[in-house]
């Protein structure tokens, strides 16, 4: 016997997309119950951080008001790194200083402690340390969920679900199969402290300036993946994360956090940390499969927001963005719903899916579709690429009395030594193709 | 039965750490939780409850913020909550302290008699445990601390037996009520909370209360102005300047390792032999 | 306290201070405050150890301001007081004040509370002591409300400001990270109460002798609403006397079971030797309770501390850090343990431990034979 709904919805998680959710359906008026299973919202999120600020004015227009910001991006610097040294293209601009600023660099404990504040003046009820076990069905409709407490049911018309990349309730419920240890990144992060006078000089910023640098090569140790490196007000956010599946074949059986302190080491990079003093260290898993890994999103009663749908844009390192913006969508989605009368099986929820298509969210996913698994496949770009183009650079520049015309020649014959013309070719087409 | 619980949210000292370059306290990040002494306190206050029914009223004086310590005691199983609330409580120490919830006990007392007033042995933040004992001295009531056990409470005859912890064992006191109890640790293990009362609490109107509606009268006895102790300074402790000497196993057996250490214990402290010596014979 | 607009007072009264503002100048009444009393705890007919560590340190202060020590005593009529007073001058009291009725016999916060708020509002001491300990915590609030003045508790280290002439006493804050120096300045008398074992043992002088005050309490029976029924003493069999142990084997999370606990107990016997342990272990409910080192539990300063998987977080080293020897054990080797043992192993504690005491015992042995 169905039990009579206590809130219009139960957001499942107190982190980006389920603060996105649960901020516009209360702001709405409706009855929002949010359960976070961790001590506070945000006790259990890691991220670099990076604040897309557009997503979120998309649904707190005046968050810069109040919101705990560090650094507004102004230049960002892509590096390909080799054993010691990089190659890197920079890009900053006076446009990116000027106000509304694009990004900013975030601490996620006190973003998270403010977006929940936010959220809860907008009237939703919150309730932490309590984790959802699962979802409460009646025939094929979602229409509570079970906690780990006693009295534990509690129902609501739709439940979504933002229970973050190790969700297991959609899986639980048979939503979805898990997900392949292939579709996963483990990513390690430090905060580093160092005085914001010594920031500025190093980086060659102001007091609210900030620089991004983002790193491939040599310091995954031949696995895929990313480095990054975030300057905060008063500290360096330093991280680098691989698939999970990489970890695990790895031959030199490098562990997350060694590979971090061999990153760290790199000549190119330990001069920007040096004096930096640790504060903080965490890992998380990052979803990483991308469009093809996005299972079900909606069902009777039921949406899926955030990483725990797997919205994460690998390429261009954006997730909160993503998760924002689908948390905000199924709200939207719930809204019209409850405002229309149409009840809340599939049919009612579907222009969920449909506003996320038309969105840059599942467009940017759809673009890069193919990139993970081309990436997984042709581990030279994290090997002999890095490698050969540094090595290009280095001959290229080094003045030594050799003409220049048989630099480049030798520069080619090495291109070609390593990867031989159709791999290389290949490798340009394969990229191409995946980026198109 | 009509109790009141005071609490203090405190920022988790587990957690806090010392800023290596300014040498301030990180505060930012750091949970602010019920202090966890208090817990001990409540739990206790909801025994009674369980056993005599009633009421159980929460208070604390504190910033905004405060409140959700508040709601945390309301999914427990508190009643009602108050929070005092005003700046000019910033500053406060110990002895501003009690001044001001002594009058929010008295104004509470005001709506519903108080049977007993319950406090934290001390908060894990300033460790003083002063106000408990400040708390009973301006309310007249008789202070019961470091309580183990609540032996039996009588209500009818108004008296309340309780274990006391002192050196070398407990004392068992009985005295009349109302009175104040602050109860040692680990006397008591805090219930969970159950969901609908994590509800009830997340939606709970916490009473937030003014120095004026606190009944608070004389301003030169709360906050900085009533404090008499001043912090004339903070400090970080003195790193000391010797790491230890370390000791390589990898280099030597454990057991030459072992002789090695004894020499130099010995050397560095010269009586240290002839004491343990001296202890085997006894 | 008014004073008539021309007496030759209004001319001394300082100038009004603007509204609000709170007081940091000492007045004249209460500037005539002198002397550093510490108040005697006893129970059963022995003094608590701290007691005398407070007459040692008063003695310090006393003679930085050039005034005496006294120390006090209030209980019952067949209690030892005058004995208990005699020790306080071997350990450098001046003074003894005793106060002495039937219904001080066994602490109650009542009439201890008014006697001793009696006393300093007759006698007029600038700085008070008590011992940090269940009586001293329970005392030290109820007189420090009664007379208005301001606490300082569990202090580190108490000094007397060279310009001002005032306390101040130092306390760890936030869980050990931080210490503050607090001052009382515009109050008296300035109180303060310290642990166990923080402060020194002084050096006894039997030759030291003094001058005894005695006062009534003034309270009979039927005025105190708090009956003392009885006192249970704790099973002596198992008393563990961490505080002033003088060695002592700490075990901590590191050695990843309970079971493994009995290597430090092993040691310590050895040793003749108290155990203790980090509070994680206590609250995990692998040793009792009075067995935890540190800033919730026991300060300790025994000539040897072997400290067994403890990464030496704050909280655990301001309870041992005053140890004559530090010897820790730990696998990690850049646990913080390190930054301040005298000497460090990085190996597991479960293999060290046991060779540490077959040494140690065979060690004592040889010594013992060549002696015999």
């Amino acid at each position: 016997m169905k039990k009579p709904s206590q809130f219009d919805a139960i957001v499942v998680g107190a982190g980006p997309s389920g603060n996105a959710a649960a901020y516009t359906l209360a702001k709405a008026g409706l009855k929002v119950l949010q359960i976070e299973r961790g001590e506070y919202p945000g006790s259990k999120n890691v991220q670099g951080a990076i604040l897309y600020a557009k997503a979120l004015e998309e649904i707190i227009p005046d968050f810069r008001d109040d919101a705990p910001l560090e650094r507004h991006i102004i230049e960002q610097r892509m590096w390909l790194l080799d054993e010691n040294s990089f190659v890197g293209t920079h890009i900053r601009s006076e446009e990116y200083n000027k106000p509304p600023y694009n990004r900013y660099t975030i601490l996620r404990a006190q973003f998270d402690k403010w977006f929940s504040a936010k959220v809860r003046e907008a009237g939703a009820l919150l309730i932490c340390e309590t984790t959802v076990n699962h979802l409460i069905m009646d025939g094929d409709q979602v229409v509570g969920v079970q906690c780990d407490r006693e009295q534990g049911d509690v129902y609501a018309d739709v439940v979504i679900l933002a229970d973050g990349v190790n969700s297991t309730l959609a899986r639980k419920a048979g939503f979805h199969p898990e997900i392949p240890a292939g579709n996963v990144a483990l990513a390690v992060k430090e905060i580093l402290f160092m005085p914001e006078e010594t920031i500025r000089q190093r980086f060659n910023i102001g007091e609210e300036s900030g620089v991004v640098i983002e790193m491939v090569g040599r310091i995954t140790d031949g696995m895929t993946g990313v480095g990054f490196l975030y300057t905060n007000k008063e500290s360096i956010s330093i991280g680098v994360g691989c698939m999970l599946g990489d970890f695990k074949k790895n031959p030199n059986r490098t562990s997350p956090y060694a590979l971090l302190e061999q990153m760290k080491r790199h000549p190119s990079i330990a001069p920007l940390i040096e004096g930096g003093e640790m504060k903080e260290y965490c890992a998380h898993l990052i979803p990483e499969g991308g469009f093809h890994a996005i299972p079900q999103i909606y069902g009777n009663g039921w949406m899926i927001v955030g990483d725990s749908g797997g919205f994460v844009n690998a390429v261009h390192r954006e997730g909160s963005n993503l998760a924002m913006t689908t948390g905000r969508l199924a709200a939207e989605t719930v809204i019209a719903a409850k405002a229309g009368n149409l009840g809340y099986r599939s049919s009612a929820l579907k222009p969920y899916k449909t506003a996320l298509d038309a969105s840059f969210v599942m467009k940017d996913l759809y673009k890069y579709r193919d990139m993970p698994a081309v990436l997984h496949k042709n581990p030279q770009f994290f090997t002999s690429y890095p490698d050969m183009v540094a090595q290009a650079a280095r001959t290229m520049i080094t003045v030594d009395g050799v003409d220049k015309k048989t630099k480049e020649r030798e520069i080619f014959a090495s291109f070609r030594k390593t990867r031989k013309l159709t791999g290389l070719v290949g490798d340009a087409y394969k990229l191409w193709k995946a980026i198109r | 039965m009509h109790i009141v619980v005071c609490i203090k949210q405190v920022p988790d000292s587990a957690q806090i750490r010392v800023h290596p370059v300014t040498n301030t306290i990180m505060r930012q990040g750091v949970p602010a939780i019920v202090n966890p002494y208090d817990l001990f306190s409540l739990e206790e206050a909801l025994r009674l409850k369980d056993k005599f029914g009633g009421k159980v009223t929460m208070l604390c004086m504190g910033p905004p913020q405060a409140e959700e310590a508040l709601r945390k005691c309301i999914s427990f199983g508190a009643d009602d909550a108050v929070l005092v609330t005003d700046r000019a409580f910033a500053g406060a120490d110990t002895l501003a302290t009690s001044y001001a919830l002594a009058a929010g006990v008295r104004q509470i007392a005001k709506e519903q008699a108080v049977d007993i007033v319950f406090t934290g042995k001390q908060t894990i933040d300033g460790d003083t445990a002063q106000v408990g004992p400040g708390i009973a001295k301006r309310m007249g009531l008789q202070l019961l601390t470091y309580v183990s056990r609540i032996v039996e409470t009588d209500l009818e005859n108004r008296t309340i037996t309780v274990e006391r912890r002192a050196e070398g064992g407990v004392q068992v006191l009985k005295t009349s009520l109302p009175c104040l109890i602050t109860m040692l640790e680990n006397t008591n293990e805090m219930r969970f909370a159950a969901l609908p009362a994590m509800i009830h609490a997340a939606a709970y109107p916490v009473r937030k209360w003014s120095k004026e509606q606190a009944g608070i009268e004389d301003l030169d006895k709360i906050g900085l102005k009533g404090s008499p102790t001043v912090v004339s300074k903070v400090f970080g402790p003195t790193p000391r300047s010797e790491k230890a000497e370390m000791l390589d196993l990898e280099t030597s057996s454990l057991r030459d390792l072992s002789l090695n250490l004894l020499q130099k214990i010995f050397t560095r402290h010269p009586t240290l032999e002839s004491d343990l010596l001296m202890k085997e014979m006894t | 306290m008014s004073q008539a607009p021309n007496s030759p007072a209004a001319a001394a009264t300082p100038a009004k201070r603007p509204a609000g503002r709170r007081s940091v100048e000492l007045s004249d009444e209460l500037k005539a405050y002198k002397g550093v009393w510490v108040f005697i705890e006893h129970d059963r007919g022995h003094v608590h150890s701290v007691s005398w560590e407070l007459v040692g340190e008063a003695r310090k202060l006393a003679d930085t301001l050039g005034c005496s020590v006294s120390a006090v005593l209030l209980g019952g009529p067949d209690e030892p007081l005058e004995k208990f007073a005699a020790e306080a001058f071997t350990f450098g009291a001046d003074k003894a004040y005793i106060m002495q009725d039937p219904v001080l016999k066994g602490y109650r916060n009542e009439p201890f509370t008014k006697g001793m708020t009696d006393l300093v509002n007759k006698y007029q001491p600038e700085i008070f002591l008590l011992g940090a300990t269940s009586m001293g915590r329970d005392l030290a609030g109820s007189v420090a409300t009664t007379l208005l003045t301001g606490l300082t508790a569990d202090c580190t280290e108490l000094k007397i400001d060279p310009t001002s002439k005032a306390l101040a006493a130092t306390r760890p804050t936030f869980g050990g990270s931080l210490y503050c120096t607090i001052m009382t300045l515009a109050y008296r008398p300035q109180m303060a109460t310290v642990r166990p074992r923080v402060m020194l043992m002084p050096p006894a002088d039997a030759s030291r002798t003094g001058e005894i005050t005695y006062d009534t309490l003034g309270m009979v029976e039927t005025q105190i609403v708090t009956k003392l029924l009885d006192f249970i003493a704790d099973a002596n069999s198992n008393k563990i006397n961490l505080p002033y142990a003088d060695v002592i084997v700490s075990g901590g999370k590191g050695l990843k079971n309970p079971e493994n606990f009995k290597l430090v107990f092993e040691l310590a016997r050895v040793l003749g030797g108290e155990v203790g342990a980090t509070r994680p272990c206590v609250q995990a409910g692998w040793v009792e309770a009075d067995r935890q080192v540190g800033q919730t539990g026991k300060t300790v300063r025994p000539k040897l501390y072997i400290a067994a998987g403890i990464s030496g977080a704050i909280q655990h080293r301001v309870g041992c850090e005053a140890s004559d020897v530090i010897v820790a054990i730990n696998t990690d080797v850049n646990a913080p343990i390190f930054d301040f043992a005298h000497y460090g192993i990085v190996g597991n504690a479960m293999q060290v431990l046991p060779a540490l005491t077959q040494a140690f015992a065979a060690h004592l042995a040889q010594r013992r034979r060549l002696v015999a």
